[in-house]
């Protein structure tokens, strides 16, 4: 007899939901997170998309740390020079079920083992689980974790995009620097009502996310990121880990230095103050750098088992968390009132991620890793571009005005004719 | 030049985050005489500027204000990273927004 039908290892989106999915299944389960409290190792950029968190907790907007609505897209070109914006806003982006909301995991993963706690499962916190427990036949029954041995009917492997167990668990192999994006972040204090201000926000309630392109990674595969919070503004950026190391113009510290030195970024964190750097890894490779799912008595969940899409204009991740949690722990309950939790016995988990947007969505664009990856144009090129067709459109100077298809057409002729139908025919596939 | 005052700063900037440091045991360990171009490498995407030269070219690393992301196990884990764990039970870094 195991000491716990589950341990679900990692109390970040998707361990806490797949805890919290089990104990109300009437499983005993035991989360076991290294950080000393939920959400104490994790860092997001970020934007959480509400409908996964909607699906297990219909009433979350009423009691989760959620900090702002975001009613406004923006998305930036960013050449060393200047800065081309997008700003979207609508009243269906604002609608339930299709609404996102800015957070910071350190209060929100916390919120989220306490949801999982308070349905009954154990937490463990302050402790790293060193190994999985493996028999002869390679089945996974239990952890190794502060030198205890704590052994469970299945292990569900919810621990972030380092993983240092699904190597053991599901032969999962180390993602190469290619496959996996760097985030730097700080966390800025202003007041609520200059942030409101300062992005346009409709209210307090209601705030901004931001992507730049460009020169906010000095043409590199990557971007930099802001996303209002209550009272504070998340500023990052973000690079292929790859690309970084072997182009990189500067550090990714000096990046994100230039980033909030640049005019187009300076005046939204004026007078803020940095109150935390973190820094987190996010698992870019898509499905096609997805480990096995399940194992014998083990299966795989959320950023280990690199559950993230980066399309450039929308980068996902918890919502793929959230729901692969719900899944994972839905599933892996049915397994052991089965008694099978066999790798054959947990192809449940495997099916539902299949007939949900999870498994669809990674299918749907596994071209796109390989496309961004060598979309060199849009982040040098592009910008540039856009910058002279626009300094056409509305620079006056006196000068007798030029035809604005002649502006464009010399712009475009810079980068390229073939290479834009390339990129456009390319983005088609890939999108 | 430009790049000493921002790993300068993010020292600064690490002050502000809330370490439990483990000073008897090294989570990460690099080789003896670690290769240049690896150690490069490493400055340009460690998010907490660990990895350091001095104008004289002499290499730094201090996993003290580490940030546990494990980019450099990713990019130099086959290379110059001789050891790469987690810190030891509640040890590291505590993110208070994340």
């Amino acid at each position: 007899m195991a000491d716990f039908d589950a341990i679900v290892v990692g109390a970040g989106c998707a361990g806490c939901v797949a805890a919290y999915e089990l104990a109300r299944a009437g499983k005993s389960v035991l989360l076991i997170e290294r950080g000393n409290r939920a959400g104490a190792k994790n860092m997001t950029g970020g934007r959480v998309y509400s409908h996964a968190l909607k699906a297990v907790f219909p009433h979350f907007e009423d009691e989760a740390p959620i900090e702002r609505k975001i009613s406004h897209e923006r998305i930036s070109l960013m050449a060393p020079d200047s800065n081309f914006t997008i700003d979207f806003s609508s009243y269906e982006m604002l609608s339930e079920g299709k609404d996102s909301y800015s957070v910071l995991r350190a209060p929100f993963d916390q919120w989220l083992a306490s949801k999982a706690e308070d349905a009954g499962a154990e937490c463990i916190f302050g402790i790293a689980v060193e190994k999985l427990l493996l028999d002869n036949a390679h089945r996974v029954f239990g952890v190794s974790a502060g030198g205890d041995s704590i052994t469970a009917d299945i292990v569900l492997l919810c621990d972030g995009v380092n993983s240092l167990l699904t190597a053991q668990g599901v032969e999962a192999a180390q993602p190469a620097p290619g496959e996996i994006a760097v985030g730097v972040k700080q966390t800025i204090e202003l007041p609520e009502t200059v942030i409101s201000d300062r992005v346009l926000a409709g209210s307090h309630d209601e705030g901004a996310a931001w992507l730049f392109a460009g020169d906010a990674t000095k043409g590199i595969f990557g971007g930099g990121f802001m996303y209002t919070n209550k009272t504070s503004i998340s500023l990052g950026v973000i690079t292929g880990i790859e690309a970084q190391a072997k182009y990189g113009k500067a550090s990714i510290c000096r990046l994100l230095e230039d980033l909030k030195a640049n005019p187009a970024v300076a005046p939204l964190i004026k007078d803020g103050k940095v109150v935390e750097h973190s820094g987190h890894m996010v698992p870019e490779g898509g499905i096609n750098t997805m480990p096995t799912l399940v194992g014998d008595g083990v299966l795989v969940a959320g950023d280990s088992a690199m559950m993230c899409i980066n399309l450039g204009y929308q980068v996902r991740g918890m919502d793929y968390a959230i729901a692969a949690g719900m899944h994972a722990g839905r599933e892996a309950a049915k397994a052991i009132d089965a008694g099978d939790t066999s790798k054959a016995g947990l192809q449940g988990y495997v099916r539902a991620l299949k007939d949900s947007f999870v498994l669809k969505d990674l299918e749907k664009f596994q071209k796109v890793p390989a496309f961004m990856g060598h979309f060199n144009r849009m982040f040098c090129g592009y910008p540039e571009m856009l910058r002279d067709i626009m300094n056409g459109m509305f620079i006056v100077n006196g000068a007798p005005a030029e035809p604005i298809k002649g502006t464009i057409m010399q712009a475009a002729k810079q980068v390229g004719f073939s290479n834009l139908l390339k990129d456009m025919r390319g983005a088609m596939k890939a999108l | 030049m430009s790049e000493t005052s921002a790993v300068a700063s993010v020292d600064e900037y690490l002050a502000l985050n809330k370490y439990e440091v483990d000073e008897a045991n090294a989570h990460i360990e690099l080789v003896d005489e670690p290769n240049d171009d690896e150690f490069d490498k490493l400055i340009m995407v460690c998010p907490a500027a660990l990895y350091k030269r001095n104008e004289d070219g002499k290499k730094f690393f201090d996993y003290a204000g580490c940030l546990e992301c494990g980019t450099c196990r990713i990019i130099c884990g086959n290379t110059i990273i001789k050891k790469w764990e987690y810190p030891q039970p509640s040890m590291g870094v505590e993110y208070r927004f994340g």
